[in-house]
């Protein structure tokens, strides 16, 4: 390999060392190097966000992010959201709501939609959630049932404080 | 798409930065947020041999009110700047443009220089400073220069930088009691680049307006200022500001011509409106 680069971060909570193409994004080193297939490669340009991933924290695009600048980081996927239960009420509303079809999209989407839940201080309004998954698209659903889950999960979480 | 095969370093410092760029010259590219260009590299439209990663230089990531102006670091990310304190309260145009760049996913890597260097011509941050009148702090191989927005924006993705050189900050006066700004834009989906926008500032005097500067974006290969409509604006008539309008878009994927020239029309009503509403 020529232009190999040493990183070692976490991956899910698992430390994890690799060495990789510079020129291989985060969501190819997820699927292609660590099988966790549950990012999605869509547009590879940053448009549709099916990449969608955590980073220290913070949603970004697998797609426009280089595996190579993520040495040191903590890296979360929705094997690790859905794993850790953290998830679980999110992928409740949508299973019941009808909020996925084909499912492509689903794992970004309960990811952008967790982001939002997790920093909301009170329920989103419904245009706050639309306007939080404006950067994920969904082929199939035509979004009101995605919005109808999260809002739903929002007022559930809401309660239970 | 996968990118064509490019080597990969990181710089510690500015001057580890342009000496690296000194080196490689045009072969070598700056990566900051990379939510621009690593969907060009994705796409091969740019296949540099090496990528110089400043995302790890230190200090370059500040937001800080120094005096007249409010510095804004080169490396500060868009989601940074968004819920910043210090933007809300002295750079209100930026707060308010910030929502509409890109996704949260985006705007929490895309950054502040980063946006400014690429010099999109339908990208929001390059008209803010424009309608601001800020100035872009570059440090090069013989030192750190400034530049004024209005002479760093000189052609469709082509600005004042040369190559060995890089933004460290961008410089905004700090908004006063008399400051009046305005934004809008119109995007197919919310967060997509501009089919149009205006970014827009000016001095509530009184009952009127003056030093109007109106920057459009999505209308040409550089924000652009419409100057004549400017100074029918500051004269208190938005009917003949509109009339007036000196832009001269072309067709693109989005619209036509004609279409753009309507809607910057559109979006100038409901900016002069912002503009002449006094600030609490």
């Amino acid at each position: 390999m020529i232009n190999a680069v040493d990183i070692s971060l976490t991956v899910n909570g698992e430390r994890v060392q690799s060495c990789v193409d510079a020129r291989k994004t985060l969501v190819d080193y997820l699927r292609d190097d660590l099988f966790l297939t549950g990012s999605h490669v869509g547009c590879e340009h940053g448009v549709c966000g099916a990449c969608t991933v955590r980073v220290d924290g913070e949603i970004v695009r697998g797609c426009l992010m280089l595996a190579a600048q993520c040495d040191g980081t903590k890296v979360e996927t929705i094997e690790g959201l859905s794993d850790s239960g953290e998830v679980a009420d999110l992928q409740a509303a949508f299973e019941q709501r009808n909020a996925l079809q084909c499912g492509f999209c689903t794992p970004s989407m309960l990811t952008a939609a967790q982001d939002l839940l997790k920093r909301a201080k009170k329920v989103p309004s419904r245009d706050e959630i639309r306007e939080h998954l404006s950067g994920n698209y969904c082929r199939c659903t035509g979004y009101h049932a995605i919005v109808d889950a999260v809002e739903a999960v929002a007022q559930g979480r809401a309660k239970g404080r | 798409m996968k990118p064509a095969p490019f080597a990969y370093t990181r710089a510690k410092t500015v001057k580890e930065a342009i000496t690296l760029l000194a080196r490689h010259k045009d072969d070598a590219r700056l990566l900051a947020g990379g939510q621009s260009l690593i969907a060009t590299l994705n796409m091969r439209l740019s296949a540099p041999d090496l990528l110089i990663d400043i995302n790890g230089i230190k200090n370059l990531s500040g937001i800080a009110k120094k005096g007249k102006y409010i510095e804004v670091g080169a490396l500060a990310r868009h989601a940074q700047v968004e819920h910043s304190d210090v933007i809300a309260k002295h750079a209100p145009l930026i707060a308010l443009a910030m929502p509409h760049i890109g996704h949260p996913a985006i705007r929490n890597r895309g950054t502040f220089g980063g946006s400014i260097a690429f010099a999109d011509p339908a990208a929001e941050l390059p008209a803010c400073l424009l309608a601001l009148g800020g100035e872009i702090e570059i440090a090069g191989p013989r030192g750190k220069r400034k530049v004024k927005a209005d002479a760093f924006f000189k052609g469709l993705f082509e600005t004042a930088l040369r190559p060995q050189e890089m933004i460290t900050a961008v410089r905004i006066p700090a908004a006063d009691k008399t400051t009046r700004i305005g934004f809008a834009e119109l995007a197919r989906r919310h967060g997509d680049y501009a089919i149009v926008g205006l970014a827009a500032s000016a001095r509530g005097n009184g009952k009127g307006l003056s030093d109007v500067r109106l920057a459009f974006f999505g209308v040409g290969d550089t924000p652009t200022r419409a100057k004549k409509a400017e100074a029918a604006l500051a004269a208190g008539d938005v009917d003949a500001a509109v009339k007036a309008l000196d832009l001269d878009p072309n067709d693109d994927v989005q619209a036509t011509a004609k279409t753009k020239k309507h809607l910057a029309g559109v979006l100038l009503r409901r900016v002069a409106k912002q503009l002449m509403e006094a600030r609490g």
